[in-house]
């Protein structure tokens, strides 16, 4: 199999990805997308440790052990990235990115629910924490 | 032990007594009184012992050089003359008396081991200058002394006055420690040592060459230490501090300090009969200035400080007409009663409740309230009025006698001029001081009105100090006076018949001339009633001297005069006395030259700062802080927003890098 095509594959995966990131406004759906982009890039790595090994210049297969790294690595950061998420939704009630916007400058509460009090308390705990 | 070893520990005793007092003062409180008063004590016998060993002789001198210093060496030097000597024995006196005195006087104070400590250092620094033989280690002394008196004037801080009074009396007497630091260069320079035999010699051989220039500059520093006009202005304010410390501090040694050193370098003077003639006019100005200003304070103490002034008066006066014999001898008589009238002067305050004198001649009886005060403190202010044959009219004398022999014709170094100027000043201010030796004695004993409040006997320890020190006032000056040549320059001391007839005389005008006017003015007495007196008059001394200062200037206006109408002193006075009871202005005259514009130029500085070098910094900072805030504006809090510029500069990269490779 020639090396374009897994290359083109991995190239659209990742351009999904990257658009589901800057694109998505649900915060599970942009880790999904963050998802694409880890296994595009897995795709690459073992296409390419295919393509180098065959032209006999890399016999360790670094590629593919660098591919199991990224997919313990990738799980675990799934996993924290979705424990976050569901903590800010029970705080917030939405895991929407665009109201998350507590770091902006100049930053006042958004939106009348009384989500400021709550991150005002918050903040306290984890200060006096 | 050699008398070199036994002189070395006279200074050094109560330099460690004073170091071991400030560090065991908090942990061991039981050892702070013992720690205070045996060195002194100890230091006092061996300055007695180094008297009899040096005996007037041939002056004791040993020097070591510790390291060298560069061009003129300075070196550990000491030189006992019988000048040295014998000061050092009235300084020893004196410390001891008032140690013993302050363990009753401050028996409740809870800074005692500090006022001790510090009192035992400043014995220290003086015995130092006494025995130096190197003008430098001569100044350590000096300076220490300077410091030790600023602490100890404010011993009474949470008073207004006594800090006043403590940055006053280290800020004067350092105007005139500046020029006499340059003076001692100056002399070291042209002589090339900075030991006192050694620029004694050089002068003899006329190696100075700016002999007036030197003499002025280091008279600066003489005039500050020893409250001399103009720089005495600190002294009758240093009276805010507790009366220990004035009788030690202010009456018998550091202002002496001053005196003893142009006595010790009298010939650096002599060489230049302009500063003569200055320290002539000084002496002249200061003692009857200051014996008018006597005349006219209310505060019992501050009577006394000028008096002090006037006393220091005659021994510059002495010294201008080149008699330091005299000069020393007055020192030593002075020292004693001054210490004594100071001394009884507490006692009294305690006492009485009060510090003024319209006050206590208000109160009957007080006289039987205090007889130890009231019978030694006549014997102090007979001595000081010079009535023979009270120590004070030998001494007295000799100054007298001394400025008469040069003013009529025997000059030897001393102009003419000076001894004029000398003599009439000294015969007008004897007269004056009986005056107001006779208004002290007369107020504060013969008062009448309520009796005087009792409480309770004064301590043995104020009282026996008070009898110890009579003794000298009394029979130093008729005993000393054939012996006390072979100790000097062998010059007689002997009283001559027409100084001691014309200063008896005008002192004995002055007495009866103030009697008369208390006669005259003291039914008026009855018209104002009691001022100022302490709200604790069953505390320890110090305390009520305290309360007794702080109520002064509540209770009269003022914290030297009030306005009595029973006081003769505003009766002889006349118009003057609203003069003289401010010193003549001259704090006022200080302001306006010094005060102000300093305190303009500190505006000035601060303007400059505020204002100009300020907008600078703001400027400098406003900068950022524009940058900054459009920066800020990047931050939406969108992650996503991030994400994308991150994206957009890594494409940015990525194609600049690629145009790079390819050369492009």
């Amino acid at each position: 199999m020639h090396l374009a095509y897994p290359a083109v594959l991995s190239a659209l995966l990742f351009c999904t990805g990257l658009y589901g990131v800057l694109a998505r406004r649900n915060a599970i759906l942009v880790l999904m997308s963050v998802e694409l982009m880890l296994n595009a890039v897995n795709l690459n790595l073992v296409a390419f440790d295919v393509w180098l090994s065959k032209a006999a210049r890399d016999t360790l297969h670094s590629g593919q052990a660098l591919t199991l790294f990224t997919i313990a690595i990738a799980a675990a950061e799934i996993g924290i990235g979705l424990a976050i998420v569901l903590a800010v939704y029970r705080n917030r009630g939405t895991s929407d990115i665009d109201r998350l916007r507590d770091s902006a400058e100049g930053h006042e509460s958004d939106g009348p629910e009384g989500d400021a009090p709550t991150t005002d308390q918050t903040g306290k705990a984890e200060a006096t924490a | 032990m050699t008398t070199t070893t036994l002189a070395v520990l006279v200074p050094l005793l109560p330099f460690l007594g004073a170091a071991a007092g400030l560090l065991l003062g908090r942990t061991a409180p039981g050892f702070v009184r013992p720690l205070a008063v045996l060195p002194t004590l100890a230091s006092f016998v061996l300055a007695v012992l180094v008297a009899v060993r040096q005996g007037g002789d041939q002056a004791v001198d040993a020097h070591t050089e510790l390291t060298p210093t560069g061009s003129v060496p300075v070196e550990l030097a000491l030189h006992i003359d019988g000048f040295a000597a014998l000061v050092a024995v009235l300084v020893g006196v004196v410390a001891s008396c008032v140690q013993i005195y302050s363990t009753g006087y401050l028996r409740d104070d809870p800074r005692y081991p500090s006022y001790a400590a510090l009192v035992s250092l400043f014995t220290s620094a003086m015995l130092l200058v006494v025995y130096s033989g190197d003008l430098i280690v001569l100044l350590v002394g000096w300076e220490i002394m300077g410091i030790c008196s600023y602490f100890l004037v404010g011993h009474y801080w949470e008073t207004p006055e006594a800090r006043a009074a403590s940055i006053k009396a280290f800020l004067v007497t350092k105007l005139g420690d500046v020029p006499f630091l340059i003076g001692l260069f100056a002399l070291a320079t042209d002589t090339g040592s900075f030991r006192i035999t050694k620029v004694l010699g050089a002068v003899a051989s006329g190696g100075l060459h700016h002999p007036t220039l030197i003499a002025l500059l280091l008279l600066a520093g003489v005039a500050g230490k020893s409250a001399q006009f103009p720089l005495h202005t600190w002294l009758p304010d240093a009276m805010a501090g507790p009366t220990p410390v004035s009788a030690l501090i202010h009456a018998a040694t550091m202002v002496a300090a001053g005196v003893y050193f142009v006595a010790r370098l009298l010939p650096v003077f002599e060489a230049s009969s302009a500063a003569m003639v200055v320290l002539a006019v000084m002496a002249a100005v200061t003692m009857l200035g200051s014996g008018l200003a006597a005349l006219a304070q209310d505060d019992i103490k501050r009577v006394l400080a000028y008096s002090t002034i006037g006393q220091l008066g005659y021994m510059t006066g002495a010294l201008a007409v080149g008699d330091r014999g005299a000069a020393v001898f007055h020192l030593l008589s002075h020292g004693a009663f001054k210490a004594l009238l100071f001394l009884a002067a507490g006692v009294i305050i305690h006492a009485a409740g009060t510090n003024s004198l319209a006050a206590m001649s208000r109160m009957g009886n007080l006289r039987d309230r205090v007889p130890d005060a009231f019978w030694t403190m006549t014997v102090a202010l007979l001595a000081l009025a010079a009535i023979p044959p009270f120590s004070g009219f030998f001494s007295k004398d000799a100054v007298l006698g001394a400025a008469e022999h040069v003013a009529t014709g025997y000059t030897e170094h001393a102009p003419g001029t000076a001894g004029w100027i000398t003599l009439v000043a000294g015969l007008i201010t004897a007269a004056l001081t009986a005056a107001y030796a006779t208004r002290l004695w007369l107020l504060a004993f013969r008062g009448q009105g309520t009796e005087a409040p009792d409480h309770g006997r004064q301590p043995l320890t104020m009282t026996a100090v008070l009898w110890v020190l009579a003794v000298p006032s009394l029979a130093l000056g008729g005993f000393a006076y054939r012996s006390l040549p072979d100790w000097f320059d062998g010059r007689d001391l002997a009283p001559t018949l027409t100084t001691s007839v014309l200063g008896t005389g005008v002192a004995l005008i002055g007495g009866i001339v103030t009697y008369a006017a208390w006669r005259h003015s003291t039914a008026a007495a009855a018209r104002v009633p009691l001022g100022a007196v302490a709200a604790h008059p069953e505390g320890d001394a110090g305390l009520v001297e305290a309360e007794a200062i702080a109520t002064h200037a509540p209770a009269y206006g003022d914290v030297a005069s009030a306005p009595d109408p029973a006081d003769p002193g505003r009766l002889l006075l006349g118009p003057l006395h609203r003069h003289a009871a401010v010193g003549f202005h001259l704090d006022a005259v200080y302001a306006a030259l010094f005060v102000r514009p300093v305190l303009a130029g500190a505006s000035l500085v601060r303007f400059l700062d505020r204002e100009v070098v300020e907008t600078y910094v703001r400027g400098a900072g406003a900068l950022p802080r524009l940058l900054g805030a459009a920066v800020r504006r990047a931050q939406t809090g969108n992650v996503q927003t991030y994400v994308s510029a991150l994206l957009a500069g890594t494409v940015v990269l990525a194609v600049a890098a690629v145009l790079v490779a390819t050369g492009a």
